[in-house]
């Protein structure tokens, strides 16, 4: 029970994007595409589950004083095998995110996860509060990416969905678009979701 | 006996000043000029007003159902809105323009920050920006006015020599009187100076806030813009969106500030960068992003402007 209640946690009830708003840098920045979306979600998730479980094991050995800069160390290894993995097998997906990927280093979800939780629970519900966060931020980034490509471009995942006739509205893939459809995504999880939340 | 001594909480002085007595006002007070750009661009601009005030009525009467307040579409409010975006959208625009301005008028950026009285800037000119920004094609469309619509630029677009540099520029007088190329309601600087005249006597508005934008933004483009050219400076003053904005936008209650001083210091900044676009800027017109800007300031202005409360100690 608590490992479900671990991973939907990630999901629905402490979304990393629409619950908690953190990672709000390469959420706004990066998602002008479902694509994008789905590969910064990917590659957040997997550095996630890493870090998370890498922690959780040597939390015992890490001083309490210094302990964000041995977390920092630790999550920086696995951006950069991610980093170098995209390089090597995603390149064009890795050109579209460019920064964005080393960015993860800093990106709070990963270092709020290891304070917050693998530095107290055991490796097994790290890990899969890893994989929840993850998938939890995945799912949204894609959410949010999609209402862009589709508003802005008119296309899904690079395919066109709506005839030669329809004219894109320009702003939503450009960055004040990015807050125009978060915020009403926001307001739309927090009117269907956080209802149940509240009883959760 | 009993009932002549009544005791009652303030205020015990009420003026007759209703939102719809305004908002009727401000209709009444766009009627010529909305009149006159129907008689320059013809069916098209009789198609985007439509469009743009249906739009922004139905919108606010759904939204009100959904937040399940009492639905207000006869206090006038909507329909200002919607008559003030079609008056900053070309005569050419397609139907949908208006129609996708409206509803992300009311319900982006009116109802969503509280409704009626509770939006940080004004929503027909947030509209405009958003439009701009997406359809920049459809928004940039402008026409000659009568029946042949042929292409052509906008008066400041010619002066400031952006594009179209080889016609003619249009005599003063036609820029007095409207018959430019340009949106639908900002080209007719005599008829909006009516309607603002009639606002002001009305005491729907204070003059502060206009005189003070529009003397701004003809010091500058006098000082600054053509060498102390006078008759630069009454192009400017009379071209693109100043009178529209300065005397219907500008003064809008919601998003400008609310003290004397304030809206002095707020009126100086629409000016100065209303001047500093159309002069050094890459656009020709500066008037929509600079009243923005202003009215996202004004909060900030009010704290600082604020008179100080009897007997508050610093």
């Amino acid at each position: 029970m608590k490992i479900g209640n671990t991973f939907l946690r990630g999901i629905l009830y402490d979304n990393p994007i629409f619950i908690q708003l953190l990672g709000m840098c390469p959420t706004l920045a990066v998602t002008t595409s479902a694509v994008n979306g789905v590969g910064m979600g990917l590659a957040t998730t997997a550095v996630l589950l890493g870090s998370n479980v890498v922690i959780a094991m040597i939390k015992k050995f890490i001083p309490a004083k210094i302990r964000i800069p041995a977390y920092v160390v630790v999550i920086a290894t696995f951006v950069t095998v991610i980093g170098l993995l995209m390089k090597a097998f995603v390149p064009a997906l890795d050109k579209a995110l460019g920064l964005f990927i080393p960015l993860i280093v800093v990106n709070c979800i990963i270092l709020a996860r290891a304070e917050a939780f693998a530095s107290k629970n055991s490796v097994l519900l790290s890990a899969v509060d890893g994989i929840g966060m993850g998938l939890g931020f995945t799912i949204s980034l894609t959410i949010l990416g999609s209402v862009r490509e589709i508003l802005g471009a008119g296309s899904i995942f690079g395919k066109a969905i709506f005839g030669a006739s329809y004219q894109p509205a320009l702003i939503m893939i450009l960055p004040p678009g990015a807050f125009l459809a978060l915020g009403c995504l926001l307001a739309l999880y927090n009117w269907t979701v956080s209802k149940k939340a509240n009883q959760f | 006996m009993d009932n002549r001594l009544i005791v009652s909480s303030s205020p015990h002085l009420r003026a007759d000043d209703s939102i719809n007595r305004i908002m009727r006002d401000v209709v009444i007070a766009l009627l010529p000029a909305t009149l006159a750009g129907i008689y320059f661009f013809r069916m098209g601009a009789v198609k985007v007003i439509l469009a743009a005030i249906i739009a922004a009525v139905v919108t606010e009467a759904v939204i009100q159902k959904v937040r399940k307040q009492p639905v207000t579409i006869n206090d006038w409010s909507a329909v200002v809105t919607g008559l003030l975006l079609a008056f900053n959208i070309p005569a050419t625009a397609p139907w949908w323009l208006p129609v996708i301005g409206s509803i992300f008028a009311i319900a982006i950026v009116k109802h969503t920050f509280g409704g009626l009285g509770h939006n940080f800037m004004n929503p027909a000119l947030a509209a405009r920006a958003m439009l701009l920004a997406s359809w920049p094609v459809p928004m940039t469309n402008w026409v000659t006015p009568g029946a042949d619509a042929v292409s052509t630029a906008t008066p400041l677009a010619l002066i400031s020599g952006t594009e179209a540099a080889g016609q003619a520029l249009p005599s003063m007088v036609d820029l007095l009187i409207g018959n430019v190329g340009g949106c639908i309601g900002e080209t007719s600087a005599i008829l909006l100076i009516l309607g603002g005249v009639y606002l002001i006597f009305r005491g729907v508005i204070t003059p502060r806030i206009p005189v003070i934008y529009i003397s701004t933004v003809a010091v500058l483009t006098f000082v600054l813009g053509g060498g102390f050219s006078l008759q630069y400076m009454i192009y400017q003053v009379l071209a693109g969106g100043l009178m529209l904005g300065a005397f219907y936008m500008a003064t809008d209650y919601a998003s400008s500030p609310v003290t004397p001083k304030g809206q002095v210091i707020y009126a100086l900044g629409c000016g100065i960068l209303t001047s500093i676009i159309r002069l050094y800027g890459g656009y020709p017109e500066g008037v929509s992003y600079s009243i923005l800007l202003m009215n996202v300031a004004a909060p900030l202005i009010d704290k600082y402007t604020s008179p100080r409360v009897f007997g508050e100690v610093k």
